[in-house]
């Protein structure tokens, strides 16, 4: 048993999937199956993150949970802490590729009002992994 | 020594059981501690971890049929998530469970209604019926879904009166 320990951390390291880079990446190419030239961008991600939508919850931002600034504790409308948005202040952040999709998928329908497209996800991970 | 050994190890487990106990608020007269290992993960992000001895089995598989508009959020999940934790909240209801605050918050709920809100039953109601509408309204409070502010042991479904710490 103690022989196969280290191959146990190995797998487990394996399924721990994604990096932000990795998950970036991900994204871009799913753009530029349809936009070759796509790049993704800084101001629009942080536009994304900031505009005012007229979502179904009243939600107007990202930022009304999220607070103007991602490296800081967000709060839900429970009261309960959400880890900070930048992966320079949540390590986990953007290392799992499902719990992403889910919030995207939650949060773009409550907030925005529709699904996010890939190439909004590529700017919106963009300036996050670009705060340092 | 080597026979003893059982007993030491309970004995070990059981002092170190009852000081965890203790140290998360445990309430011995309240609801049973229950866990869900995606049901902490999913419903706890968001929120308390109601324990599911707060409702009935009809208003958690009704709230569960809904999460697409869940309080005016969308807290959609997969399938089988949604499945194993509606089964684990069904499992713990508060009308399937053997525990004394269990049986009187589901008999406080009228037959045919099917309650969303913790915060809507009549238990709820009646024990924080002295509370003002400015202690809702403190800063570290904001909302009856915020259980942790004045109970410590919320998140493991202990509300032990004597636990109690309203912020002033």
């Amino acid at each position: 048993m103690l022989k196969s320990l280290p191959l146990l951390f190995v797998l487990a390291a394996g399924t721990a999937a994604a990096t932000p880079a990795a998950m970036l990446q991900d994204y871009v190419a799913a753009v530029r199956k349809s936009d070759p030239a796509f790049t993704p961008a800084v101001s629009r991600g942080e536009a994304l993150f900031r505009k005012e939508h007229a979502g179904q919850a009243g939600r107007a931002s990202c930022a009304a949970c999220h607070t103007d600034d991602p490296k800081k504790e967000g709060r839900t409308r429970a009261h309960k802490a959400i880890a900070p948005l930048a992966p320079a202040a949540n390590p986990e952040r953007f290392t799992d590729t499902a719990k992403t999709e889910k919030w995207f998928g939650r949060n773009c329908q409550d907030v925005v009002g529709r699904a996010c497209t890939p190439a909004e996800k590529a700017d919106f991970v963009t300036w996050l992994i670009s705060i340092r | 020594m080597r026979k003893h050994l059982p007993k030491l190890v309970t004995l070990i487990v059981a002092a170190g059981t009852s000081g965890w106990l203790f140290a998360s608020g445990f309430d011995a007269r309240g609801l049973p501690v229950v866990d869900h290992k995606a049901w902490r993960q999913e419903c706890a992000s968001c929120h308390t971890a109601f324990h599911p001895g707060l409702l009935p089995e009809r208003s958690w598989r009704k709230l569960m049929d809904g999460l697409d508009r869940h309080f005016g959020e969308n807290a959609s999940l997969d399938a089988a998530s949604r499945k194993a934790i509606t089964d684990f909240l069904a499992a713990n209801a508060a009308d399937r469970l053997d525990a004394r605050r269990a049986r009187k918050i589901a008999a406080s709920i009228p037959a045919g209604t099917v309650p969303l809100r913790i915060s809507e039953s009549p238990w709820f109601v009646r024990k924080h019926d002295e509370l003002s509408a400015a202690v809702w309204q403190h800063k570290s409070i904001g909302s009856r879904a915020n259980c942790g502010a004045c109970h410590p042991g919320a998140d493991q479904g202990g509300f032990s009166e004597h636990d109690i710490r309203i912020p002033r």
